[in-house]
């Protein structure tokens, strides 16, 4: 029966033209505005790293000014300063872990007729490859060694190996960066985690950087610090290394701690670390130390903005409103189909036949409207990502999840919508219809 | 076969209850054509819609074969006018988008037959009314005489008890209304049993019995004489 009432389905749209194609229309504006913007929050607030997000900690703990809280939530710092971040790191406590911070520098191509450019750096540690769980195409990540020994070694972005080395397996070579000669020891496959939930501080949702070399680097080469600095005093001493010893916060750092034994125990750790600096003379405030799973963090960094919560919000009271014209337009058509349909209860169908046939002539209008809706949203992320530029890029593409939301979207608004109109065509008298012939 | 027993139906508004049928009394027998005719506003089609089970009444008892329809669901009364009435109207209520195939296919939808038997009995119930060949044709494509036939095979599809027709010749001129009739008589012939409703005395004279309704009632079996007053009093 179903094939016959998607046939009667089909024929009833063709009767009206005009009027399906206002229902078609009017759902797939509304399933098209709220793709759009349920596109927008589901990348915003997607699991960048669903297999192992709880296992990931970001750490905070509570250097900031004795007067006057960092955050007005009572919060730490959101990054670390150059002491407790290498502190930490020496302290090797957690399974895996990477402090981390954001740089950049001109890169010096070995063809004399490449011109120098610049490029994003990210300086961190050799568990950042496997803690994030980045994919490589060529080498591998830098050793434990190198980090310890401060070696120029480099790992390049796909896009950074494409651009200098035409895309061949370039470990081993060597490249100037920032006037110091590197040599690459491995060659990332595409990676951009979205959120990019390493470092929220730079921008959730910016691309992830062009090379990778090791933290230790920075005080040696002076490596430039970009990203945010935060210092709540000035630093003691003048110049670069003045600034590494300061309270200014500019790192960040993850651990890794595969169970909930391993989190209290760092977190104990880190409790008692802080209270030795406090015997130092740091940390004046009462111990306020974190760590964050990946989605707590990105809860607590406001990932997704309040901005593009009214928007969602307000997409769907959109919705609503398409909805209710297609329940005018769907009572509009069905009476029209009055006299058909006392003619078919005449002849034997019950009112649960004629309810179940229009509720499918309902729901293909809505299947119709959600392969509209998914061409506007297609349109209307185009349209955010024009807005918006770069930043955008990465928020604006439909998944495999994304286009059967859409036509599940579409169906149950369009069976919703056809409820009371179905309903209506269900208390319609035959009698009265074939009399009125 | 069908048996009202002191049947009332009243309709009322916020004004007025106009008594369409009162203490109304009818037997059929199996395989009788029977008419009924009377003057407009005297309950022939309040009747044919409750003999049908379009209309529920307020009093009495209908027996269809000998099954008391009284207190049956809305669900009992779709399936039992699926399998044992068929329905000839006078504007033939064909649906438009549909061709004939289709049309007649509409009953058999219902009764959930195979995709085999329902061709078959299309296809027979066209060649009956002789319009098998016209089978891929839309209904706005025939006359009115050829959609009525229409209406006849589809009625005759479901291989109903009884056909119950309400004007089936009123939009037709006398010759295609002759030959409806003669198509009637053929299917009584075969077994079917027939009530229809007429303005026409000619036809009524047709049939095995004429009942002559007035005022919701009965009044008796129809003289020539009063089907022709029927006549003058409905303007027909």
């Amino acid at each position: 029966m179903i094939s016959y009432y998607m046939k009667l389905a089909l024929l009833s749209l063709k009767r009206n033209p005009l009027l399906s194609g206002l229902m078609v229309l009017a759902i797939g504006l509304g399933v098209g505005a709220c793709m759009t913007i349920i596109t927008v929050n589901y990348l915003m607030s997607a699991d960048p790293i669903p297999q192992k997000s709880d296992q990931l900690f970001y750490v905070q703990v509570d250097s900031w000014d004795p007067h006057e809280s960092r955050d007005e939530r009572n919060l730490p710092p959101d990054q670390l300063t150059w002491t407790d971040a290498t502190n930490l790191m020496a302290a090797k406590r957690a399974y895996r872990q990477a402090a981390m911070a954001s740089s950049g520098g001109v890169v010096e191509p070995a063809d004399a007729d490449a011109k120098p450019f610049n490029a994003s750096i990210r300086l961190t540690y050799q568990d950042f490859f496997a803690m994030f769980e980045v994919p490589f195409l060529y080498g591998s990540p830098w050793s434990a060694e190198d980090d310890a020994n401060e070696r120029q070694v480099v790992v390049l972005s796909k896009a950074m190996n494409d651009k200098i080395f035409g895309g061949s397996d370039s470990t081993g070579q060597t490249l100037r960066i920032t006037g110091n000669l590197f040599t690459v020891a491995g060659v990332l496959d595409h990676w951009q985690p979205v959120p990019r939930f390493y470092d929220l501080t730079t921008g959730a949702f910016n691309t992830s950087e062009d090379l990778f070399m090791p933290l230790s680097l920075k005080m040696p080469l002076e490596l430039d610090s970009s990203g945010n600095v935060n210092c709540w005093k000035e630093p003691e001493e003048p110049g670069f290394k003045g600034f590494l010893l300061s309270e200014c916060v500019n790192f960040q750092m993850w651990v890794e701690l595969p169970d909930a034994g391993d989190k209290a125990e760092y977190q104990a750790f880190l409790n008692n670390y802080v209270n030795t600096q406090k015997e130092l003379g740091r940390f004046p405030r009462p111990l306020n130390n974190r760590l964050s799973d990946v989605m707590q963090w990105m809860e607590i960094q406001e990932v997704v903005a309040d901005d593009a919560r009214i928007m969602l919000w307000l997409s769907f009271m959109f919705l609503a409103v398409c909805l209710l014209n297609t329940i005018a337009l769907l009572l509009a058509k069905f009476s029209a189909k009055a006299p058909e349909i006392g003619l078919r209860r005449a002849i034997g169908a019950s009112r649960k036949e004629v309810f179940i046939q229009h509720l499918l002539e309902a729901g293909s209008i809505g299947l119709l409207g959600g392969l509209l809706g998914l061409a506007l949203a297609l349109l209307g992320l185009q349209g955010v990502g024009a807005l918006y530029g770069e930043f955008a890029d990465n928020l604006t593409s439909l998944d495999l999840p994304l286009v059967l939301l859409a036509l599940l979207l579409a169906l149950i608004a369009s069976l919703l919508a056809g409820l009371y109109p179905t309903w209506r065509a269900c208390q319609v008298n035959p009698s009265q219809q074939l009399k009125s012939q | 076969m069908l048996k009202m027993q002191h049947i009332s139906k009243v309709f009322r508004t916020d004004l007025v209850a106009t008594h369409a049928l009162r203490d109304f009394c009818l037997e059929v027998a199996e395989g009788e054509f029977i008419s009924v005719t009377g003057p407009s506003g005297s309950g022939k089609t309040t009747f044919l819609n409750i003999a049908g089970l379009l209309e529920t009444f307020d009093q009495g008892q209908y027996f269809l074969d000998d099954e008391d329809i009284s207190h049956l669901s809305d669900n009992a009364r779709s399936r039992l006018r699926n399998e044992k009435i068929g329905f000839i109207f006078q504007s033939f209520n064909l649906i438009p988008d549909l061709n004939l195939f289709d049309n007649v296919d509409v009953p058999l939808r219902y009764r959930k037959m195979p995709a085999s038997e329902r061709k078959q009995r299309i296809e027979t119930s066209l060649e009956t009314v002789c319009l098998a060949s016209r089978s891929k044709h839309l209904p706005s494509q025939l006359s009115g005489g050829q959609q009525q036939r229409v209406a006849i095979a589809r009625a005759l599809a479901g291989q109903p008890r009884f056909l119950l027709a309400d004007e089936p010749t009123g939009n037709l001129d006398s010759a295609m209304a002759a030959s409806v009739l003669d198509l009637l008589k053929e299917i009584n012939a075969a077994g079917t049993t027939i009530i229809m409703v007429t303005h026409d005395p000619v036809l009524a004279e047709q049939t095995d019995r004429q009942i002559y309704v007035r005022d919701g009632q009965i009044s008796n079996i129809a003289s020539t004489g009063q089907l022709a007053e029927a006549r003058l009093v409905s303007g027909a």
